[in-house]
């Protein structure tokens, strides 16, 4: 699933301050171990989604493979790939594409 | 099927296991509070890469938060400890429990390389893997009712 990391041609001056700018988004992997009902659960305690769109979430990353499950600014992102590791989620962050 | 854990009226959430279960749940929060410490490969699903795409970020990333990470899951371990024989827990202990119930699977299902298939076919009584199978298949029988009591 994973693609290179697109060639961006910026001035080095000003990448420094693009950079917060752009958009982070959180993605929980599919994995053989967490239970369904599990992963649900922890979607709707950490996010306070919904049980419909917690559900939602749990089926695209149980059959496409992975799920974007929140999104924001670098700080928020990390925190919130925090909060997934401590519950024992595969989750990973990136730039918004 | 009964259920191991059940909410009470008092909103506090009663443990139905008995003593044959507690001794087997017994040691292994201390045993896996003792590895997490270490490099042990099984621990890789505990401290997951966060930057996929970027070496340099995920090692800032792991060097500020892997000792707030393992404190958190020490934590988790800890109270699943103090609590082992407890008749009943509060949500946050019972919260505690379902971590690290759910960290005990990620190590045991490391170990034996669990795919999505083994929970059809099970494992052949014979496999020198079994019981670890065998625990690995009850902590994720405990981790359901678990969840669906706090659901």
């Amino acid at each position: 699933m994973t693609a290179p990391s697109p060639t961006r041609v910026e001035e080095p001056d000003v990448d420094d301050v693009a950079e917060p700018d752009r958009p982070w988004v959180v993605i929980v992997w599919n994995d053989p171990i967490n239970l369904m009902s599990y992963v649900t659960f922890v979607f709707q305690k950490l996010f306070g989604y919904s049980k419909a769109k917690a559900t939602s979430l749990m089926l695209d990353v149980h059959h496409k493979g992975r799920a974007v499950v929140s999104n924001g600014p670098r700080e928020k992102a990390e925190l919130d790939v925090f909060r997934l590791h401590e519950h024992g989620l595969w989750a990973t962050m990136e730039h918004d594409q | 099927m009964a259920r191991l854990v059940k909410r009470l009226r008092s909103g506090r959430y009663q443990l139905k296991l008995d003593a044959e279960e507690r001794d087997l749940l017994r040691a292994l929060p201390g045993q896996l509070g003792e590895l997490l410490g270490s490099d042990d490969p099984s621990l890789h699903r505990l401290f997951p890469t966060a930057y996929t795409h970027d070496p340099a970020l995920d090692a800032e990333y792991h060097r500020l938060m892997r000792d707030d990470l393992l404190e958190r899951h020490r934590g988790a371990l800890e109270v699943m400890t103090k609590t082992i024989d407890a008749v009943d827990l509060d949500e946050e202990q019972l919260l505690a429990w379902m971590r690290a119930v759910n960290q005990m699977r990620l190590v045991l299902g490391t170990r034996l390389d669990v795919t999505e298939d083994m929970y059809d076919t099970g494992m052949d009584v014979d496999d020198p893997r079994a019981p670890a199978f065998a625990l690995y298949s009850y902590l994720g029988w405990l981790q359901e009712h678990i969840v669906q009591a706090l659901d």
